[in-house]
């Protein structure tokens, strides 16, 4: 693993395939925190930090619990390493969505004890995240794309900061959109859809990126 | 008479992806094309009308406090089940889903009909409900897939439909396209409300 091949998955994760423009990925949070600059701020923080933990813990999980190998747990601690190794990866819809729900809720608690602050502003974010499907998405993407443990994290960070750059510029434009005057039909959602188009559109732009 | 206010309104007046807006990931993102379409919008009405039925039966016996985490896990097993039938008997289609098929377990429908719906109501009228919905959110599904396929390939369900000399306008079928055309839908149904409210 080189330095650069990290490089590249996080410029893929943030600009190029964009988690919310390119992949659809977490479009409830997108168009309905996006009113505000300063709820999307705090939404963006909380997407990161849980989706970099949850790429760590579900990578752990996969590999050590679920995927047939030989350093599967469940194959040395119940089989004693005898015959072939369990292909649990059946499981891994059921496994991620509880890891991902109990590791929410772990976090909100640390956050709370640790660091009242913190909490203040990530707070009432964090439960709308559990039912957010960029965490699973991610968590999902690392295993597909078959990354390694640090690849998975900076995979995870990335996507949150793409998620978090896509977020910030949408609620930028709309709270500036409060003045303008536009035809009843359209708006509130309707034209948060066809900004976010234009948008998609310009980051197609990236597309043509390369070292 | 109830039987068919519970169906119907999952179509139009509260369907799930034009007025309410859940569920919009796999909308966007499988709405390429009328096949891909079609195919969400079976996994998604086969999962929604199961985990009602069940969350309906076993309403009673499950406590106030982790109902939550009960409901997921119950979801969670008819996705697991749609993956594995998918995947064992259409595979292309599988394959062109990719990750949004797992995805159905974190879609807000799915969890919003358990706990706003069936939680409450008789497995029966939850069966009709989640059918209404699942229905609604595929027809949803469908439109979104008719205009991109369309203008972006010039074919529906594979079927070329538009003249040879069509340029197809490549954008429909990229990210773009999705956006741009859920936002008129979306405006243009805001229109018709509008404009009957009025009357």
């Amino acid at each position: 693993m080189d330095f650069q091949s990290l490089i590249f998955i996080a410029v893929g994760s943030i600009f190029i395939s964009n988690f919310v423009l390119h992949k659809f990925l977490g479009l409830c949070p997108y168009i309905g925190v996006s009113k505000q600059l300063d709820s999307a701020v705090g939404m963006g923080m909380a997407v990161i930090f849980v989706m970099t933990i949850a790429s760590m813990v579900t990578w752990i999980i996969y590999n050590y619990f679920l995927a047939p190998t030989q350093n599967n747990l469940i194959f040395q601690w119940c089989m004693h390493s005898q015959g072939n190794p369990p292909d649990l990866t059946y499981l891994r819809t059921i496994a991620f969505i509880l890891v991902i729900a109990t590791l929410v809720q772990f976090v909100e608690m640390v956050i709370h004890k640790l660091s009242p602050g913190l909490y203040r502003s990530l707070g009432i974010y964090l439960p709308l995240i559990t039912t957010n499907c960029a965490i699973m998405g991610v968590s999902l993407l690392n295993i597909n794309e078959n990354y390694n443990f640090i690849e998975s994290i900076v995979n995870g960070a990335a996507s949150g900061i793409g998620f978090t750059l896509a977020l910030v510029l949408m609620a930028g434009l709309r709270e500036k959109l409060e003045y303008a005057n536009l035809p009843q039909a359209i708006k509130g959602a309707p034209i948060a859809f066809i900004m976010a188009g234009l948008m998609s559109m310009a980051f197609l732009g990236f597309a043509g990126l390369s070292f | 008479m109830k039987m068919s206010k519970e169906f119907i309104k999952g179509l139009y007046k509260e369907n799930p992806v034009f007025r309410l807006m859940l569920g919009l990931c796999p909308v966007l993102a499988v709405s390429t094309s009328v096949n891909n379409a079609l195919g969400m919008g079976a996994a998604a009405t086969f999962v929604l009308v199961c985990s009602n039925t069940v969350v309906s039966i076993i309403k009673k016996a499950v406590p106030e406090k982790i109902r939550i985490p009960i409901f997921i896990m119950i979801i969670a097993t008819f996705v697991t089940i749609v993956q594995l039938v998918m995947s064992a008997f259409f595979p292309a289609l599988n394959k062109s889903l990719g990750i949004f098929i797992p995805l159905i377990v974190v879609n807000c429908i799915i969890l919003g009909r358990a706990e706003a719906f069936a939680s409450k109501n008789s497995t029966f009228f939850s069966i009709i409900d989640g059918l209404g919905m699942g229905i609604g959110f595929t027809l949803a599904l469908s439109v979104i897939a008719t205009f991109r396929e369309i203008l972006g390939n010039g074919t529906w369900l594979g079927i070329p439909v538009l003249p040879d000399t069509f340029q197809p306008a490549i954008m429909m079928i990229l990210a773009p396209g999705a956006f741009i055309t859920i936002g008129y839908l979306i405006a243009f149904l805001n229109w018709i409300e509008n404009k009957r409210i009025k009357n």
